[in-house]
């Protein structure tokens, strides 16, 4: 099989990066200043008996290294710990949270997919014109503007038309399960709207560029002395070799989406992944950010995978 | 402007280029998108360092009522504190760009040594360098950023730390490229042979010939940085202390002002942060394109549908 050494390859990398951020996340957090009982803010008078009650239940008295091995034990096990603020297991937590940001990413996700990839071409095919122009100038302006300034401002905007903040109406009462839906819909607008125009502006410039590379080769050079439809061309030999490079972009992009919705789910309230580490910030709930930066960078790290085997898939001239 | 065509697919300038640099040069001013971005760029640069003499009101003193309307005295409105928008938007600016300069700075010192050192030295530091490079690279910036600054407490210097310890892979990886291929030129091998040192090499005859795109780069890492300011302000992960445009929309988010219908208070800021970050990327953008040829031919153009040299024409339409 061709290349079975290049998969190989690529998830030994993956796996590799995975481990090396368990362990920046492992010493990022030791590393912080004092340690977890040194700051009992909430009991004023501890004891030097509790002090090391405390140490020796956290397992701080054990050497950095044992520390580093449990962690690790413990993560293989995939207990992530358990959160400050709420008592439940981290993982848990996590799980519940995810939950709620994939729907809302993945339909932003895809309205930048289909809408940049069209203007995108069109910017390419028709470069030159006023419209490459409007296109790429508008594309630049949604590129350039701070996420979560631009939902603010779709707040302004839609206030009393669509719901802007939480996942749900919650006075609606036992509500069935058509309501329901178009409830969470309504609400999933605005932050979706807000990632997908984000992302659409990203979209349009890269398919744009990727497909000026292309128009630039010498085999379209030669489709046009064929006397080949021009359409046929962009769509037939530029668009093809011009997804190499999209595809890749789009795959290593959605690991950042994830990453990206936490100024979003703070806007808007929405429950997700991305709130969780607003809140987990606010109250220094650290072992809920510990967890969210591990799944954010696994999400990375597999998206990245994707991507290089997706690029390995689509162009047969990569041999290693 | 007459364009000679000697081979297809590639033109050629009848103007003598003189050196890349003026090359460059020529093509920034020929692309009014460019020059868009540096006089909005400039403006902004030159507002935030005037701002301890131009400003109109002071920085902590209450003016006016909570949310007060823009008005004749106050153009663009007051914040939740009763304080002057705009002079809040010309302090803020100062201090989102003396981070996004500082973080990019930082970031291209680390970025351009590791990448001038990887392709200078090739072999075992190339290799060594490199996969450093690829898992930074595949670490998420922004969740580890929040994840440092909130262990590490809000402060400016962190900030700008944070900020240029994380930015610097893409620059690491450009310049490692350019350099690699600046190496093995003819002029390179005849100063090593003539006996000049590993120092002496890169500093005059290698770094000279990265510059433009080491520039290109930094422009582009600013517009990054500032983006990062903004959403690390934003998160309550900014400088209490330090009034940046972040801060200011994160005031303005905190206190409510969009339910007060005080539109004045978050849109100017905001807008100022996209102006800044858009002139950055135009600047920066056109500079890349200008160093990369490939993007200037094109086989296939709109409506005219014939092969037509866009080098004076359409494509600086960016």
């Amino acid at each position: 099989m061709r290349g079975a050494d290049y998969v190989i390859k690529r998830t030994a990398f993956a796996v590799i990066t995975v481990f090396v951020a368990v362990t920046i996340n492992f010493a990022l957090f030791r590393l912080a200043p004092g340690s977890a009982i040194s700051n009992l803010s909430r009991v004023p008078h501890a004891t030097q008996e509790l002090r090391e009650a405390l140490k020796r239940e956290f397992g701080l008295d054990k050497s950095k290294g044992a520390q580093y091995a449990i962690y690790l034990k413990q993560l293989a096990h995939g207990n992530l710990g358990v959160s400050f603020e709420n008592q439940q297991p981290v993982s848990h937590n996590l799980w519940e949270a995810l939950k709620n940001t994939l729907p809302m990413v993945l339909l932003g996700t895809v309205f930048a997919i289909v809408f940049g990839t069209l203007t995108g071409v069109i910017a390419a095919w028709r470069r030159g014109t006023a419209l490459e122009g409007a296109t790429v100038t508008t594309a630049l302006g949604f590129y350039s503007m701070p996420t979560h300034w631009l939902g603010l401002m779709l707040v302004i905007l839609f206030t009393g038309v669509l719901p802007t903040g939480g996942m749900a109406n919650d006075f609606l009462i036992n509500p069935s399960f058509w309501t329901h839906l178009k409830d969470v819909l309504s609400h999933m607008v605005l932050p979706s709207l807000t990632l997908g125009l984000v992302l659409y502006g990203e979209y349009t410039l890269i398919v744009r560029s990727a497909m000026l590379e292309t128009l630039g080769e010498d085999y379209i050079l030669t489709a046009r002395a064929k006397g080949l439809k021009p359409w046929a061309i962009v769509r037939k030999h530029a668009l093809r070799n011009a997804m190499l490079p999209i595809a890749t972009l789009v795959a290593l992009s959605l690991g950042y989406i994830v990453a990206g919705a936490i100024l979003i789910e703070t806007v808007f309230s929405w429950p997700g992944i991305g709130r969780a580490v607003y809140d987990a910030v606010l109250q220094r709930d650290y072992p809920m950010l510990q967890g969210a930066f591990l799944l954010l960078t696994i999400s990375v790290v597999f998206f990245n995978l994707v991507a290089d085997l997706l690029y390995f898939k689509l162009d047969p001239r990569i041999t290693t | 402007m007459s364009v000679v065509l000697n081979e297809p697919g590639f033109l050629v300038d009848p103007e003598p280029v003189r050196s890349r640099g003026g090359f460059v040069w020529q093509t920034i001013r020929r692309r009014p998108s460019a020059t868009i971005g540096i006089v909005l760029l400039s403006l902004v640069i030159v507002g935030a360092l005037l701002a301890p003499w131009v400003a109109p009101y002071g920085l902590h003193t209450r003016v006016g009522p909570v949310f007060g309307h823009p008005s004749w005295s106050h153009p663009l409105g007051l914040d939740d504190g009763g304080i002057d928008m705009l002079t809040l938007l010309m302090w803020g600016a100062r201090i989102s760009l003396v981070v996004g300069f500082a973080a990019t700075l930082v970031s291209m010192l680390i970025g351009g040594t590791i990448g001038v050192l990887a392709g200078y030295f090739g072999g075992k530091t190339d290799v060594v360098l490199m996969r450093i490079t690829d898992y930074f690279l595949v670490i998420p910036d922004v969740p580890l950023m929040i994840v440092v600054a909130a262990i590490w407490g809000p402060s400016l210097f962190h900030i700008v730390i944070v900020i240029g310890i994380l930015l610097w892979t893409s620059t690491a990886r450009v310049i490692r490229a350019q350099v690699k291929s600046v190496r093995e030129r003819v002029y390179v091998k005849r100063a090593r042979s003539l006996g000049a040192g590993h120092t002496r090499i890169v500093l005059r005859h290698v770094l000279p010939q990265v510059a433009p795109l080491l520039i290109a780069n930094t422009v582009l890492t600013i517009a990054v940085a500032i983006f990062d300011e903004t959403a690390l302000s934003f998160l309550g992960l900014g400088d209490p202390s330090r009034i940046s445009l972040g801060k200011v929309i994160e005031n303005a988010f905190q206190r409510a002002a969009i339910s007060s219908g005080a539109w004045w208070a978050i849109v100017p800021p905001g807008a100022l942060v996209a102006v800044i970050i858009l002139s950055c990327s135009l600047v920066g953008g056109a500079l890349e394109d200008a160093l990369n040829p490939r993007l200037r031919v094109a086989h296939l153009s709109a409506r005219t549908f014939r092969l037509r040299p866009l080098v004076g024409r359409g494509a600086e339409s960016l």
